[in-house]
């Protein structure tokens, strides 16, 4: 089987998700289209190269519908010959991606493929293409969907996270952002994102809050506690964990990711098509994997998926250098580190979504760029990148320096 | 063509005017024959140029009650011998046939509008909702609603298709899921109706409505710019609705009731296509939902079975109806109140006995506040309320017992102090008046010692509260006579509840299973069962409350008394087990339950949460590393009361499956989509019944022990109902 390597990784700062963020005036169109012209010009890249565009996006309609892929990769003027679809696997969208880039070179379709993601959320806010899983009673019914912030509580309730946890996790999330960014580690990586005039619109993700502390967490109020009480949530949950009395609401704006406007691209090819066009691999695919997990409590699938990847490589998880878990909600990556036995020291080093925000179908390959910036920084060797996936899911990527 | 069920005239303007109403019955119901009738004029009016439109009313005080639900009950026989496929496909014509012909008179070309003079249920409602125009009488109490779901079916003659589309999901959502009715000036302002007046104007206002006719003989779903209103599944507002809907229909009901699911199911997916092809998605959900043992249960115990004992079904031979005019309260307490206040609700002149004054008075104040509670909702005039309580004497003098038809006795469990009582009143009775106590521990046989004319002694069983609670218990003791009983059904059939009657043994009936409820509870907490799961797991069951919390609400000092009583009478080994254990230790901490605020939960402003401590009735105080499942605590659960309920069919305690079944429902709330206590064994088959009995009877012991008539019925291959069979042809 061909080796796939990844080339490159760009991202755009993270913009508030809401009108009165900065990217709320970029087109989801323009996101996606500036990171691809990112990689070709990084890299001097001949686009009649690249085989395939592969983006993720969590809700493919508006602007963002029919296939942004194959839109943003003719808009940034690259080869009509690099086609481009959409994928979608929620959270992970991003990460899938580029996992379906690297399959690609791996099974010889591509040659050269990109991954990565785009989303837009203060332009086409969550939920906007509705979908089954959480309209259609049968869902409901038969497999007791709820809303993923309450299944992010019931993990907190089930594993015994508390509000102090949660808000301790995020606090340093915080402040490790705040760090990496004061120390300049994202630069590699990020690429302003430019207006209509192309003068630079935002170079910083927007929406950290690095001075965040206990006491200014403590006076926010739990994000699900007043719908469950209207609807019956946790009651629904409770029915499917029914050993558990109460669910303990601990999630708000504070511990949970960001909504954010956003995009990512990785560049992904063979050692023979890196070498034929001058470009110097980073790192290595070295296994990837996706799994279903039981979808009430939902956010449990990063550890499997990574123990799954893992197995693949043949690797235990004392053997990862470095974790990037994506920070959906604080009790996620609590459950993900006590779950595979990792530690918080080599877990989202630089932060993560809480202090920086989500763009849901970019995210993923945000954080395996992360991931990879951080290995060539501290000169160490193999990163796993997870992300915890709507409807019970988990994607996990290992990558490793070469 | 002349109609059984309808009258047909067309007046000078070409506008008919079809009156229902079916022969010799008080209620009309759509039926077969109805619907073949209708089917024909609906024809006759499109066919016929001379009729311009028509208005269709109703002959009877009411304007329709809905479906004949014993004629569905007996369609579902008519499938005997048929495979699954092909019982399917006959079912589904059945249920399309009434949304064809109701169809076909809303696209009959002519302007077609209902003058709902009276009550429209269910698919009296459905009817009107088909007509183009409604006009709702306001002066003669005339109600709408959906309540099929209450029985276990759903709305399927375009219920669930047509009042979403009228008034938007989250308006019609109460009315098709929990059976809400609602008034003419509710029906107009939420634009159910186009017309509200005086049932003398309505034909006349139906009639100028045909004549006008805005819609065009059109629906509003059949108009090309039709908008449904607060949007459907996938329009952003729609869409919150939906999200909201499944979770709160599922926290309420467990997922236990696929009527409630069928209908979301029938709305979510008919509001995404044409009329035509909604109408035979619901018909799909009606048949399925036919299909299953929920539905038909429900609709035995909850409305056939209910219906025949509150009509007399267990009137002894030779007895005839009679009339309860005046009756004693003895013991003015929290239930003698109750009893007195639901009896003076009916009308009945009640004469409130204590042992002093103010203990009387305090009685009438608690009946007074209860009507005053009525005026305060807009239920009761004000002059209504003091005449229902005015019905109420509080004394102290027996004499005034001199012309009561029957006494209630409700003074404390205390069987000295009730022979006192039953020698007292006898000494001013009437000879042929009925005493009754209502008792719900002390044999009555032992009762009926001190009285004179022991066959005129009858045990009368209410539950708590009396106004609430649905069922009253009669219990029979050696000599109770054949009259004593039927008067008492008289007394509970003019209070408005349903009788059940039961032979005489300690606890009766209810009691006695439910003791096997609350004691599974204590089972489990000693055997080491998280006490969350066992709550949740009752719930899930169906159950209203769990078992440790509804001993919280009888009282844990009460259930050590009466477990003390039990030991003194019966012995020590009577009693010896998890319960006893249980209960005796919690008394001992001082934990009575909610009335102190602490038993197995802990009580505060801010709700109630399980006691932290329970642990210590795990073994060694340690709760199961591997805790059972949700569907095992389920099985022991359910299984426990069943058993108990079957051994008192074996003792001829309960005579009736019906009333094994709807005083389970009614009396603790046992799982209603079960169809009660015996339907449950019956859906489950004896055979399965026992073999599932045994093996938690090796896990869990004695409570399981199943008795010999479910064993013979199991090898028979016979059910409650067939062989207890309770009326020629069982339902």
């Amino acid at each position: 089987m061909t080796e796939a390597y990844i080339y490159d990784a760009t991202r755009t700062p993270r913009g508030k998700g809401k009108k009165n963020g900065s990217l709320h005036e970029i087109t989801a169109l323009q996101l996606a289209t500036q990171q691809l012209e990112a990689i070709r010009d990084r890299n001097n890249l001949d686009t009649s190269f690249v085989d395939d565009v592969v983006l993720g996006c969590v809700s493919p309609v508006g602007e963002q519908g029919a296939d942004i892929a194959r839109a943003a990769a003719l808009n940034a003027g690259y080869a009509e010959t690099a086609s481009g679809f959409q994928v979608n696997r929620f959270c992970a969208s991003g990460l899938e991606a580029t996992n379906l880039a690297a399959a690609k070179v791996m099974s010889g379709e591509a040659d050269l493929a990109i991954g990565g993601g785009v989303e837009a959320m203060s332009r086409v806010p969550m939920g906007s293409d509705g979908g089954a899983m959480a309209v259609d009673p049968e869902m409901a019914f038969d497999h007791y969907f709820v809303p993923q912030g309450v299944s992010a509580d019931l993990i907190a309730s089930k594993y015994g996270y508390s509000r102090d946890d949660v808000d301790a996790y995020a606090v340093e999330s915080q402040r490790r952002a705040g760090q990496a960014w004061k120390e300049g580690r994202f630069k590699n990586s990020v690429v302003p994102v430019k207006n209509q005039l192309g003068l630079t619109q935002l170079d910083h993700d927007e929406i950290m809050r690095p001075e965040t502390d206990m006491q200014s967490l403590a006076s926010l109020k739990p994000s699900f506690e007043a719908l469950s009480a209207m609807v019956g949530l946790d009651r629904v949950a409770i029915q499917k964990y029914p050993d558990i009395e109460k669910i303990n609401f601990v999630h708000h704006a504070g511990n949970s990711s960001g909504i954010v406007d956003g995009a990512a691209a990785i560049l992904i090819g063979s050692k023979e098509m890196g070498e034929k066009l001058g470009l110097k691999p980073r790192a290595r695919i070295k296994a990837m994997a996706s799994i279903g997990s039981e979808p009430t409590i939902m956010l449990t699938g990063p550890a499997p998926s990574a123990r799954k990847a893992l197995k693949k490589a043949g690797m235990s998880p004392d053997d990862i250098d470095l974790y990037e878990m994506n920070e959906a909600f604080a009790s996620v990556v609590l459950r993900f580190m006590e779950d595979l036995g990792v530690d918080h020291s080599k877990t989202n080093v630089n932060g993560g979504a809480i202090a920086m925000g989500h763009p849901l179908g970019a995210t993923g390959a945000m954080i395996l760029g992360t991931v990879l910036d951080e290995l060539e920084r501290t000169g160490k060797g193999t990163g796993l990148a997870t992300l915890c996936v709507g409807g019970g899911m988990g994607t996990a990527t290992i990558i490793e320096r070469v | 063509m002349t109609y059984t069920h309808f009258k047909f005239e067309v007046d000078a303007d070409g506008i008919a005017l079809i009156t229902f109403d079916s022969p010799n019955v008080s209620m009309n119901v759509l039926s077969n024959a109805v619907m073949a009738e209708m089917g024909d004029m609906v024809e006759k009016i499109a066919a016929d140029d001379a009729i311009k439109g028509a208005v269709i009313t109703s002959g009877k005080k009411a304007f329709c009650a809905g479906a004949d639900l014993s004629e569905l009950g007996g369609g579902m026989g008519a499938l005997a011998g048929k495979s699954e496929e092909e019982a399917k496909e006959a079912l589904f014509e059945v249920a399309y046939r009434l949304n064809q012909s109701l169809r076909a008179l809303e696209t009959c070309g002519k302007p077609i509008a209902a003058a709902i003079n009276g009550l429209a249920l269910g698919g009296g409602f459905e009817v009107t909702l088909a007509c183009h125009y409604r006009v709702m009488a306001t002066d003669t109490g005339a109600k709408l609603g959906l309540p099929e779901s209450l029985v276990g079916v759903l709305p399927g003659g375009g219920g669930t298709q047509r009042l979403p589309r009228l008034v938007g999901v989250m308006n019609a959502a109460p009315i098709m899921l929990q059976g809400k009715q609602f008034d003419a000036e509710t029906a107009k302002a939420q634009g159910v109706v186009h017309e509200i007046a005086p049932a003398s104007e309505i034909v006349a206002k139906a009639k100028e409505l045909v004549k006008a006719d805005p819609m065009g003989a059109k629906q509003p779903w059949d108009q090309d710019k039709f908008k449904l209103p607060g949007g459907g599944p996938y329009h952003p507002a729609g869409m919150q609705v939906f999200m909201g809907a499944s979770p709160m229909l599922l926290k309420e009901t467990y997922g236990n009731y696929p009527a409630q699911r069928y209908i979301l199911s029938c709305v979510y997916e008919g509001l995404q296509v044409p009329m035509d092809a909604a109408l035979r998605i619901e018909s799909r959900y009606f048949t399925k939902l036919l299909m299953r043992p929920e539905s038909r249960n429900m609709i035995r115990s909850l409305f056939l079975s209910k219906q025949a004992l509150e009509k007399g079904a267990r009137r002894p031979a030779g007895q005839t109806k009679g009339e309860i005019k005046k009756i004693a309260v003895i013991g003015a307490g929290f239930m003698g109140a109750g009893v007195a206040t639901v009896s003076a609700q009916a009308g009945i002149e009640v004469v409130l006995i204590d042992v002093n004054q103010e203990g009387a008075d305090k009685g009438k104040a608690h009946v007074a506040a209860h009507f005053a509670k009525g005026v305060k909702r807009g239920k009761l005039t004000q002059e209504a309320a003091d005449a229902k309580t005015n019905l109420v004497t509080a004394t102290t003098d027996y004499s005034m017992l001199k012309d009561v038809d029957l006494v209630v006795e409700a003074v404390f469990e205390n069987s000295e102090l009730k022979h006192k009582i039953t020698k007292a009143a006898e000494e001013h009775l009437p000879a042929d008046a009925i005493f009754g106590s209502n008792t719900s521990t002390i044999p009555i046989t032992s009762l009926a010692k001190a009285s004179s004319r022991p066959e005129n002694f009858i045990g009368i069983h209410f539950f708590s509260p009396v106004e609430k609670m649905m069922l009253v218990e009669l219990i029979v003791g050696e000599k109770t006579g054949d009259k004593a009983i039927s008067l008492a059904l008289d007394f509970v059939g003019k209070i408005k509840k349903t009788p059940i009657v039961v032979a005489d043994t300690r606890g009766f009936y209810a009691n006695r299973c439910v003791m096997r409820y609350i004691e599974q509870g204590m089972y489990m907490l000693t055997e080491g069962v998280k006490p969350a799961l066992i709550e949740n797991g009752a719930r899930m069951a169906g159950m209203p409350v769990g078992p440790l919390s509804l001993q919280d609400e009888v009282a844990i000092d009460l259930g050590y008394k009466v477990l003390q009583q039990t030991k003194a009478d019966l012995g020590e080994a009577a009693v010896a087990g998890p319960n006893a254990t249980v209960i005796e230790k919690m008394y001992d901490l001082g934990r009575y339950g909610r009335k102190n605020q602490k038993g197995f939960y802990v009580y505060s402003d801010s709700g109630k949460q399980l006691w932290d401590e329970l642990d210590q009735f795990a073994p060694n105080g340690k709760l199961l590393d591997e805790q059972p499942s949700v569907d095992e605590i389920k099985d022991r659960i359910l299984y426990a009361q069943a058993i108990e309920a079957a051994r008192t069919m074996e003792e001829n305690i309960v005579a009736d499956p019906r009333e094994a079944d709807v005083g389970s429902i009614l009396a603790w709330g046992f799982a209603p989509y079960t169809g009660g206590v015996l339907s449950f064994i019956d859906t489950i088959g004896a055979k399965a019944f026992v073999a599932r009995a045994d093996e938690l009877k090796g896990k869990y012991g004695e409570p399981f022990n199943v008795p010999e008539l479910l064993r013979d019925m199991a090898a028979k291959g016979e059910t409650f109902y067939k062989r207890f069979n309770p009326e020629k042809a069982a339902a």
